[in-house]
């Protein structure tokens, strides 16, 4: 899976592309707004249920917004539970990245927890909103160090 | 002779029928979060406010009174003056039941009073909330805007402020008591208005958003620019109230930082980028925690902190998992 490098190496620069990103983000556009600012190759579920995203091939990331009430029902997007639902995906998850509001107490960025606890995948990060340049950084940074985690598991 | 003015008759709601998915979203989410002050224990927080010295009993009096202000604004004008520019019937049934809160929230605090405090403290806490500049600025930046024929959105950017950002200097002090361990009935109490409030700011904000797209760039960019200099405004007021109340008790800096962290928020709640930077933004952990409580800041890429935990309990049950 890992691009392995022309001089023999096989180590972290030439893998730096293959790790990729699955987001869902609702018409309000805060986690498209942060995956957009991570310059790497990111699939959108779509919003509409009646569409899928196809299978992705490679291993990825998810990054998914929560929006759970006051119980905690319905922290996950139904088009993520959808996309999940489909077992080729699952396999190819490698984590999952959440996001949500502080304000909403203890359901903050539940959905991550949801997924990492459903698919047995470590809950990598969570951010606020639209995230800041902070976890811009350090999103980025965690990216590339699992990247190149995986290829030295992968070869 | 005819009538001149013709009564305009609204729809029947049909809500079978959506134009913005979002609307039902959001009504969902405010019925099912649904709360009263009776079902806080409020009572049990006799004893720690017992603890409180005098000065710092004044202060949290004062900063409720202020937080009233700001809810029977939002429930008397805020609310109802963005509903003739709604879109849908949805969004304004989706208002009325957020005006109908504010109404709630507002007298919330009166709960917390009638619980902790004596008559002639809450009457002189009232009259303080009539008498402060800065309080009484804000409330007039805010009102200027909501007055009747102005711009719509700009209204929504005032009512996303208000919601986002000018609840922030009041709310620091429950979370700060919270933190310490006290008042934390109260606390319970503040984290249900606080959850409303970020559906309330960010569900505007979404209005806001589908309005602002289909604009041309010089009205964007007006709106924008406007957006940023009421918030500049507001900021400065903010900055003062946040002096006067909390310079005694040396919090002053700590609340400012709270404050630029909730300005960004309420600039992304619009799908605007933050304007204050990391590092005057970054709130003191014990503020955070107090706000979310239970729900550990994960960081598995840096390798600090608690990582991944499986199996703590969560609301997995929903019928769409396959699995």
């Amino acid at each position: 899976m890992c691009a392995v490098d022309a001089l023999g190496g096989g180590h972290s620069t030439a893998a730096a592309t293959t790790l990729e990103l699955v987001y869902f983000s609702s018409r309000s556009g805060n986690t498209h707004r942060f995956v957009e600012r991570l310059d790497r190759t990111a699939h959108r579920i779509p919003i509409e249920l009646e569409e899928e995203l196809a299978p992705q091939g490679g291993p990825f990331v998810l990054i998914c917004p929560t929006y759970a009430d006051g119980e905690g029902k319905g922290a996950v997007p139904k088009q993520v539970i959808r996309f999940l639902n489909v077992p080729a995906n699952r396999e190819a998850l490698v984590g999952v990245i959440a996001t949500g509001n502080r304000n909403f107490g203890a359901t903050y960025a539940l959905a991550g927890r949801i997924v990492a606890d459903k698919c047995k995948v470590p809950l990598l990060y969570t951010f606020e909103l639209a995230g800041t340049d902070t976890d811009i950084a350090r999103t980025r940074e965690g990216l590339a160090k699992l990247e190149r985690e995986l290829c030295s598991t992968a070869i | 002779m005819k009538d001149v003015t013709e009564t305009k008759i609204p729809r029947a709601i049909n809500w079978n029928r959506l134009q913005d998915e979002k609307d039902l979203e959001v009504w969902n989410r405010l019925t099912v979060n649904f709360w009263l002050p009776e079902k806080v224990p409020l009572s049990n927080d006799i004893q720690s406010w017992a603890t409180l010295k005098d000065d710092e009993k004044e202060l949290t009096i004062r900063v409720f009174t202020g937080l009233t202000l700001l809810d029977t604004i939002q429930n008397t004008v805020g609310a109802p003056a963005l509903m003739p520019d709604a879109v849908t019937p949805h969004e304004e049934a989706v208002l009325t039941n957020i005006a109908f809160m504010e109404a709630v929230h507002a007298r919330s605090y009166s709960s917390i009073f009638s619980t902790l405090c004596s008559t002639k403290e809450i009457d002189e806490a009232f009259r303080w909330s009539e008498e402060n500049p800065h309080l009484q600025a804000k409330a007039k930046a805010i009102l200027d805007t909501y007055a009747p024929g102005n711009d719509p959105l700009k209204r929504k950017i005032a009512s996303v402020f208000l919601e986002s950002f000018l609840f922030y200097s009041g709310f620091y002090l429950p979370m700060y008591w919270s933190s310490r361990a006290k008042l934390t009935n109260t606390a319970d109490l503040i984290r249900l208005i606080i959850r409303d409030e970020a559906v309330h700011g960010y569900y505007i904000g979404y209005k806001f958003q589908r309005a602002y797209e289909q604009l041309s760039e010089d009205r964007q960019q007006e709106l924008k620019d406007y957006a940023f200099s009421l918030l500049f405004e507001l900021y400065e007021i903010e900055n003062q109230y946040t002096e006067e109340l909390y310079d005694g008790i040396g919090l002053t800096e700590d609340v400012k930082v709270f404050l630029h962290y909730n300005a960004n928020k309420a600039l992304q709640n619009l799908g605007f980028e933050a304007l204050f930077p990391a590092e005057v933004s970054e709130v003191n952990p014990a503020i955070l925690a107090a706000l979310s409580p239970d729900s550990e800041n994960h960081d598995f890429f840096s390798g600090s902190g608690s990582s991944y935990v499986i199996g703590k309990a969560v609301a997995t049950e929903d019928e769409d998992w396959d699995f």
